[in-house]
């Protein structure tokens, strides 16, 4: 039944659409050992894409002006002709939702299938980021509970008062994240237990000869700020969680809806970091999975050239001078080049690979060897690790350098041999989220005195923040928390204050 | 795996985001509108419109870091031409190497561009007529009153038969046969019942003769009585009642004067339609029915088409009571004051003939302030001779709209100054007792 047409022409119906899909299943998950959640496909039309669109992909979420605003904005980009719709997009839960759009063609949605249904649902299964940060088989039932709650909220205490608590808590929403998944809030009873453990060993190892050696001056009464930021759990970084823990004016409500934002955030957080891969692999497994559909007669040669016009569409990177090109690189093509290259390494290296990669060259495992690289890395690792010299000739990197004391730019490295790592290293670096994110820290609070927050943001080289919006977010954190709120700029590596904001709650 | 057509969910998932979007930027949107309309799209009032507002109203702020000084390294792909070494002047717009990904470019775009969307048109004429009502709706709410419809009134005993009302019926049918003493079906089947196990004793030998006689006397006048009173009987019945009750339906007729003698240039003629247009519109926001009567003049007047109206060219002198005659004639034959809310504009560039403006104020004055709820007059002048002072007309109507209130004059010399004007001629007035 292998050489048996899935389909001929463009329509497709409910049965294409299975047949497809478990023609696809046997590929990807007996010849290539993918892992997935089990699959959900829906079916939508272009108004319902927009509507996924607006909530970044989310199938639900809570009322806001700034989903609309968003749904705005894609509705008119689209009805002027500026963008076309994605053929699909896909939420990492579990079940793994796709949702296919209706015009697709029959060779489309099986495309899209093996994108979205096997590729990302792979990715997303396996890699170690998501499986940290994310809960894939609870985020539907959360985004159900957010939305009733803040709903309820809306009905109980005014839409005013409700997004007044969103507005700030959105403006925080990259601060939210608990970047360090190994730390622990302070646990009361541990705490007690520790504290007993220690005074037993004291009273065990109590000698009282001890108290006639003389000693110093007494230390001063230890620092009381010291102690003070310690018990807060200072510096914090989370803001959004300080300032739900300890934002002495909230109301119990508003904390909840602090900790809604805070979590759905944290389910994006990943996303970003791993775009390069996502899209690779997802893009690398639906090519594999119709290349096979065409080599065992299952899709015909007009369906293959669309599949393969689709794919170069996709993959297309436009240079750094081209109009419609521009810095950074297309996820979809750099993440291909990347994974076929890791395929090629394996299967016939050359004696470059061999001298670049000697744990992956030539191991005849190529499929092995992503499967490894998908789930332990992200984009920033992932580069760094696998970005080989053939893939940079492909792209024709070159890096400039750009001093603002200098009036020219200057190209420090192009793609040849002195040149590849210094390009890998800083491509790498462009895609750590450390050089994105502002660093910015709760560094101190008098909750007994003044009840002043102070913030700190220690900056990169010559990296302050943007400052008409800097003063806006800080009236935001001002809103939530109550008092005065004090932001200082200051330099990583010298300490010294650059900049420094201030706001106040509203109303004084 | 589970596939699920959502073709067929429920649509406009947005809308409620959306009408937040609108109430928060509610300021700027409907700068906008009116902005839309200086721009001379007022032809478009019926379809959706498209507004752009500035995007810091909808600005979601958030720490973000800008480069500013220092070194930074952007890796690019496309090289065709360069060599390590090679220096290049930076690229106009300052960012240099354009921007590198870190953020600050995105950013920065968003608060300088407009924000654009576009909006239906129940939207846009709710924002663009915010504070705006029309004068004296008292007519509307006490006289035009000529639709009856329906209304229930309560409960009556005669009807047809599509109007019984079933609860009641049935509520009078069991009151009746409780109150009768109408026996009960179970009743009567444990009669027949325990006659028969009689009768079976009977054959089997013993004597039951006397219990028998008895129970079948019994069972005989129950079912007489059950025949007697019956389940339903027709006093039992109960119908619903309707009455017909006037509806007010405010509808208006709008009378539309114009001069088209030669002295009215195009451009001219482009103003009064925008005044036109704009009451039609504002109208049809306040009644469910507009009749639209146009009456174009020269030296004699006549009505016409609408599109006759605003294209046909004549040339003549002017006299401007013949246009009142004709709104006399036409508004006595077919729209009687006591059902009608009658508005009237009329657009001109002030010319008269000298004679004729005596009588045309007498006319108005004394045939046609009476029956209007409201009168506009819109002086029109090419912007350039606007300057020379008063009209024919403008003189005569001045004290005229001194002792009258239904009157209103207004002078246009721009298309951006129809707004405003139609914004004072029916902005909201403090409320008078």
């Amino acid at each position: 039944m292998d050489n048996q047409l899935l389909y001929a022409g463009t329509d497709w119906d409910f049965s294409t659409l299975r047949r497809s899909y478990e023609a696809i299943e046997r590929i990807a998950c007996d010849e290539l050992g993918l892992e997935v959640y089990p699959n959900r496909i829906e079916v939508i039309t272009s108004e319902q894409m927009l509507d996924v669109y607006t909530a970044h992909g989310m199938p639900l979420t809570y009322r806001h002006w700034s989903y609309g605003k968003r749904f705005l904005q894609h509705e008119t980009s689209y009805r002027r002709g500026y963008t076309s719709l994605a053929y699909e997009v896909v939420i990492n839960s579990n079940p793994c939702i796709s949702y296919l759009m209706e015009g697709n063609t029959a060779t489309m949605q099986a495309l899209v299938i093996a994108h979205a249904a096997f590729g990302h649902n792979h990715f997303f299964r396996n890699n170690h980021l998501f499986q940290q940060w994310t809960d894939a088989s609870a985020i539907l039932d959360y985004l159900e509970f957010a939305r009733t709650y803040i709903g309820s909220c809306e009905d109980k205490y005014g839409v005013g008062a409700t997004e007044r608590v969103l507005d700030a808590a959105h403006a925080l929403s990259r601060h939210g994240v608990n970047r360090h998944g190994g730390a622990r809030p302070l646990n009361l009873k541990i705490d007690q237990k520790r504290e007993r453990e220690r005074r037993e060993y004291d009273e065990k190892i109590f000698d009282d000869l001890w108290r006639t050696v003389p000693v110093g001056k007494a230390a001063p009464e230890s620092d009381p700020i010291g102690e003070r930021r310690r018990k807060l759990g200072l510096p914090e970084e989370n803001l959004l969680y300080f300032i739900e823990k300890t934002s002495p004016k909230l109301q119990f409500w508003e904390r909840e809806i602090i900790r809604i934002v805070r979590l759905i955030a944290q389910y994006f957080y990943p996303q970003p970091q791993a775009k390069v891969m996502n899209e690779g692999c997802a893009t690398w497994v639906h090519q594999r999975v119709m290349t096979r559909l065409h080599e065992t007669g299952q899709i015909d040669d007009a369906a293959f050239l669309e599949v393969l016009h689709s794919t170069a569409n996709v993959i297309m990177q436009p240079g750094f001078d081209h109009p419609a090109g521009g810095p950074g690189f297309n996820p979809y093509a750099l993440g291909y080049a990347m994974m076929s290259d890791i395929e090629r390494i394996c299967t016939s290296p050359t004696a470059e690979d061999r001298d670049w990669f000697p744990d992956i060259a030539g191991n005849r495992n190529p499929l092995g060897t992503l499967r490894y690289a998908w789930a332990n890395f992200r984009d920033e690792s992932f580069i760094l690790q696998y970005l080989s010299p053939a893939v940079m000739r492909q792209f024709k990197m070159f890096r400039l350098l750009d001093d603002t004391a200098d009036k020219d730019l200057l190209v420090d490295a192009i793609h040849d041999d002195a040149g590849y790592r210094a390009i890998r290293r800083s491509l790498a670096q462009s895609y750590d989220p450390a050089t994105h994110d502002a660093d910015v820290q709760v560094v101190d609070v008098d909750l007994a005195g003044d009840r002043k927050l102070i913030l700190q943001h220690r900056t990169r080289a010559g990296q302050l923040l943007a400052q008409p919006d800097a003063d806006l977010t800080l009236k935001h954190i001002a809103t939530l928390w109550g008092y005065e709120v004090r932001m200082q700029e200051v330099d990583g590596e010298t300490e010294a204050v650059l900049a420094s904001h201030s706001a106040g709650p509203p109303g004084k | 795996m589970d596939i699920i057509d959502r073709r067929p969910n429920p649509h406009g998932k947005n809308l409620e985001n959306r009408q937040r979007v609108i109430a928060r930027a509610r300021a700027a949107v409907a700068r906008a509108t009116r902005a839309a309309i200086d721009g001379g799209t007022l032809r478009e009032i019926g379809r959706d419109q498209a507004v752009t507002i500035p995007s810091d109203t909808l600005h979601e702020p958030s720490f973000h870091s800008v480069f500013s000084k220092g070194q930074r390294q952007i890796v690019l792909s496309g090289n065709k031409v360069f060599s390590a070494g090679d220096r290049l002047a930076r690229p106009p717009g300052g960012s240099g190497g354009g921007g590198g990904g870190d953020g600050s470019g995105s950013g920065d775009g968003e608060a300088q561009d407009g924000f654009r969307f576009v909006l239906t048109r129940d939207e846009f004429l709710d924002l663009f007529f915010e504070d705006l009502e029309l004068p004296d709706l008292v007519k509307s709410q006490i006289v035009a009153t000529e639709a009856m419809t329906p209304v229930r009134a309560g409960i009556s005993v005669d009807g047809s038969p599509s109007q019984i009302d079933m609860g009641r019926t049935m509520r009078q049918s069991m009151a009746r046969r409780i109150g009768l003493r109408r026996p009960k079906t179970p009743d009567v089947l444990a009669l027949e019942i325990e006659i028969e196990r009689l009768e079976a004793e009977a054959r089997d030998g013993s004597d039951r003769a006397e219990p028998l006689a008895a129970l079948r006397g019994e069972l005989e006048m129950v079912l007489r009585r059950m025949a007697r009173v019956p389940w339903i009987d027709p006093v039992d019945l109960r119908y619903r009642r309707y009455t017909q009750a006037p509806k007010p339906t405010a509808r208006a007729v709008m009378f539309c004067l114009m001069d088209v003698s030669g002295s009215m240039s195009e451009s001219m003629k482009d103003l009064a339609k925008r005044f036109f247009l704009l009451l039609h519109v504002f109208l049809e926001r306040r009644y469910k029915r507009v009749e639209l009567v146009f009456i174009r003049h020269t030296e004699t007047a006549e009505e016409v088409d609408e599109n006759t109206f605003f294209t046909d060219p004549r040339t003549g002198g002017t006299v401007v009571s013949t246009a009142f005659a004709e709104f006399v004639r036409i508004q006595r034959a077919r729209f009687p004051d006591d059902s009608w809310n009658i508005y009237a504009a009329q657009a001109s560039d002030g010319d008269n003939s000298s004679m004729d403006t005596r009588q045309a104020m007498s006319m108005l004055e004394g045939q046609i302030l009476p029956v209007v709820q409201h009168f506009a007059y819109i002086e029109v002048a090419a912007s350039a001779a606007h300057i020379r002072g008063e009209s024919d007309l403008w003189r005569g109507y001045a004290p005229l709209s001194q002792r009258e209130p239904k009157l209103a004059m207004r002078r246009v010399a721009e298309p951006k100054d129809i707004f405003p004007v139609f914004r004072e001629l029916f902005g909201r007035k403090v409320a008078t007792p």
